[in-house]
């Protein structure tokens, strides 16, 4: 996958359309998921009013953040659970490797968490030298052939069982080339089994954090995220700071929503709620739980009231696979670790403007994700406004890197087009002009980008003012 | 380092909090209601759908159900606990030569001395705390009689409900037993066996946990 600095999101784009195993791939699977989402949710009543319900619920709980990562807190540390607070994913994993060797580990066990891929964790570990095991079957498979994920939900999705045999086959010692995917499932059982015993610590992400009890809950249908958070005797759990909730009461309906959405499941086979280490008298689980609340940028999202929507979101994927530009490049072309929808707005705000922006550009803003969206994020609007304070060097812009696009040729462009429209005689001749010049619109300078990938527009001779002029009509 | 990293980002977040107006809490969904039969049956439903093993069975009878479902399917151990009432009915019913049934075993010590032998047993039986209709899953919130890895380590897991037991949502039961005043250590909802579909989205079982989930409903009506 392309680093950030050498991000080319055009070449990405041609190279992942070209693809067409990952557009095989990637089309079986989309449509299956949008199946199975709306077979889950056949009332659709019922849906509208549980999306109001995920809305209004995430909607209080920002409005009152600080108070409930207090509340969670203090929560957590009456439980015994040690929390943590990290303002950058560096201090995030400086916190993690600190755990880590406080208890001499060497090898984590890690379930699903994209927190740890945002703070690029298993790299940074590998550094000092102790080993990150990624253990839920799609992340244990890009690991082994060290990609990173290119959905949220399902992150090897991109992947034909072909290839993971020949990964499986090269990669994990005395395993068999096999096509068959119960085999490969078995193989990779056989092996991480032996990982979630000899691992020293687990660790995994967070789907809601409850305030009012200090409880973190995690969805899975593996069970490793059971595994990792039991068997070790150290759990860290990390989070961003936007998941928690304020009440137990609201998590069911949360939770409906987001295995529907993810997965087009009614619920998933294990949901996992976590409230306190091992306590006197229990024989297993972590002796041990460390919750990591990190921020990295979400408290600046937070402070604008719009953008704060970007902060309801509860991972789920599902505005991926709706959206026709995500379902026809997966999601190693946009080239950072959200992709889809909610990459297009959230990425701009979390690596800045000049970094991500363009991503905004892939979209052809035509409602979808919004409308499949479990908790009403308006992710078209959103993206409108990445858009429109790249080119805002204004003071009212709030993301970071605002204005980076503006350049004279298109202050200039702008400027004349309000000079044109504002003066009616003005705006006449250049309808005539467009009528009768416009076939001679070159495909060279600042307007090839347009012309090489659509078709020419063909200005009619007469404007429609013209020929409603003629035919009479009264103009009032 | 991470003081004042919090300070920080507290402070930002209740300056952003200030200035926006206090909402409402969300009011409730409405919960929904079925009546017995229908809870029990749509339980089954959509746990079966789940690959969940379901079988309604009685007080008198649920022995028997057990062993013929375990009879002749060369497992060698059944973890269990001595100390719930469940556990005790068991010992007393097992046969001390079990022919075609896997031998009985219990837990011994803390994970740490007891880990390999877990990871060899075959089957568990465990007794639940309830389970919710409307999305079909079993509620466990294990304890010091029976660990968590009880339900989720060996490839097989027996579970036993009463079907009195059988909630109509789980916002319900988080409701009626007051879970917000006392969260163990560790609650589960759990809706059939293990599974994935992360290869090329074909649905296999028993990928980490247990490969199998029998659920024994005893009912008595
Ligand atoms: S933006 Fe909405 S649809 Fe997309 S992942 Fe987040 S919650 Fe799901």
């Amino acid at each position: 996958m392309a680093e950030p600095a050498r991000f080319d999101f055009k070449q990405n784009i041609a190279k992942a359309l070209k693809d067409n195993q990952l557009r095989n791939n990637l089309r079986s699977a989309m449509d299956g998921l949008r199946v199975k989402r709306q077979d889950v949710f056949d009332d659709a009543l019922e849906l509208e009013e549980l999306r109001r319900y995920g809305n209004a619920v995430k909607e209080r709980a920002l409005s009152r953040l600080p108070q409930l990562l207090e509340q969670l807190e203090q929560k957590c540390t009456q439980n015994g659970i040690q929390v943590h607070w990290a303002e950058t994913t560096d201090e995030a994993n400086h916190i993690v490797l600190e755990i880590l060797q406080r208890h001499k580990a060497t090898l984590l066990v890690k379930g699903k968490s994209m927190v740890s891929e945002e703070m690029h964790l298993n790299r940074f570990l590998a550094r000092h030298g102790i080993e990150a095991l990624e253990t839920d079957l799609g992340e244990f498979i890009i690991q082994l052939d060290g990609e990173t994920p290119s959905h949220i939900i399902v992150p090897a999705v991109h992947k034909n069982k072909d290839q993971i045999a020949r990964t499986f086959h090269a990669k994990i010692p005395g395993a068999p080339y096999t096509e068959d995917v119960e085999a490969l499932n078995r193989i990779a059982r056989a092996t991480l089994r032996e990982k979630f015993k000899a691992g020293h610590a687990g660790l995994s992400g967070v789907n809601f954090a409850v305030a009012e009890t200090g409880t973190l809950c995690l969805v899975e249908n593996e069970g490793n995220g059971r595994m990792c958070t039991t068997v070790p005797p150290v759990h860290i759990a990390v989070m961003g700071i936007e998941k928690v909730v304020e009440k137990l009461e609201e998590i069911p309906p949360l939770l409906r929503l987001l295995t529907g959405s993810a997965t087009g499941q009614r619920i998933t086979t294990y949901f996992n709620m976590i409230t306190s280490p091992r306590n006197s008298g229990e024989k297993d689980g972590p002796l041990e739980v460390h919750l990591i609340l990190l921020d990295n940028g979400r408290s600046r999202i937070y402070a604008d009231p719009k953008l704060r929507q970007t902060l309801y979101c509860i991972r789920c994927g599902t505005c991926l696979n709706h959206c026709p530009v995500y379902t026809r490049l997966g999601g190693h072309a946009y080239g950072f670790l959200y992709p889809g929808p909610i990459g297009k707005i959230l990425m701009p705000q979390i690596e800045g403007l000049p970094a991500a922006g363009d991503l905004a550009t892939a979209s052809t803003l035509c409602n979808a994700c919004e409308e499949v969206c479990p908790v009403r994020i308006p992710i078209p609007t959103l993206i409108r406004r990445v858009r429109n304070e790249s080119y805002d060097a204004s003071d009212a812009a709030a993301m970071p890197g605002h204005g980076y696009r503006r350049n004279l040729m298109e202050i200039i462009t702008w400027k004349t087009w309000a000079l044109v429209n504002s003066r009616p005689a003005l705006n006449r001749l250049i309808i005539k002009l467009a009528g009768r010049l416009g076939r001679l619109m070159p495909a060279i300078g600042p307007l090839k980008a347009w012309t090489q990938v659509r078709s020419r527009p063909r200005f009619a001779p007469k404007s429609l003012h013209q020929l409603i002029r003629e035919k009479g009509v009264p103009n009032d | 380092m991470t003081d004042i990293g919090r300070d920080r980002i507290l402070q930002r977040l209740h300056k952003a909090a200030a200035q926006a107006p206090d909402l409402p809490p969300t009011a409730c969904l409405p919960i929904a209601a079925y009546d017995r039969a229908q809870r029990l049956e749509r339980l089954t439903t959509l746990m079966s759908a789940m690959r969940t093993q379901i079988e309604v069975t009685t007080a008198r009878d649920w022995l028997d159900r057990l062993r013929e479902i375990l009879k002749n399917r060369n497992l060698r151990s059944l973890l269990y606990s001595p100390e719930t009432d469940l556990g005790r009915e068991l010992k007393a019913a097992w046969p001390t030569d079990p022919q075609g049934l896997p031998a009985l075993c219990t837990w011994k010590g803390p994970i740490e001395e007891f880990k390999d032998e877990l990871f060899q047993i075959d089957a568990s039986i465990t007794t639940t705390l309830g389970a919710i209709a409307e999305t079909g899953a079993i509620v466990l919130w294990p304890d010091d009689k029976e660990p968590r890895l009880m339900s989720l380590v060996p490839p097989v897991h027996i579970a036993v409900l009463g079907s009195d037991r059988i909630y109509n949502s789980f916002c319900e039961i988080i409701q009626a037993e007051k879970w917000a005043d006392h969260m163990p250590t560790n609650a589960l909802l759990i809706s059939g066996p293990s599974k994935t579909a992360d290869i090329e989205m074909t649905l296999a079982f028993g990928v980490h946990g247990p490969r199998e989930l029998i659920v024994l409903i005893i009912d008595e009506t």
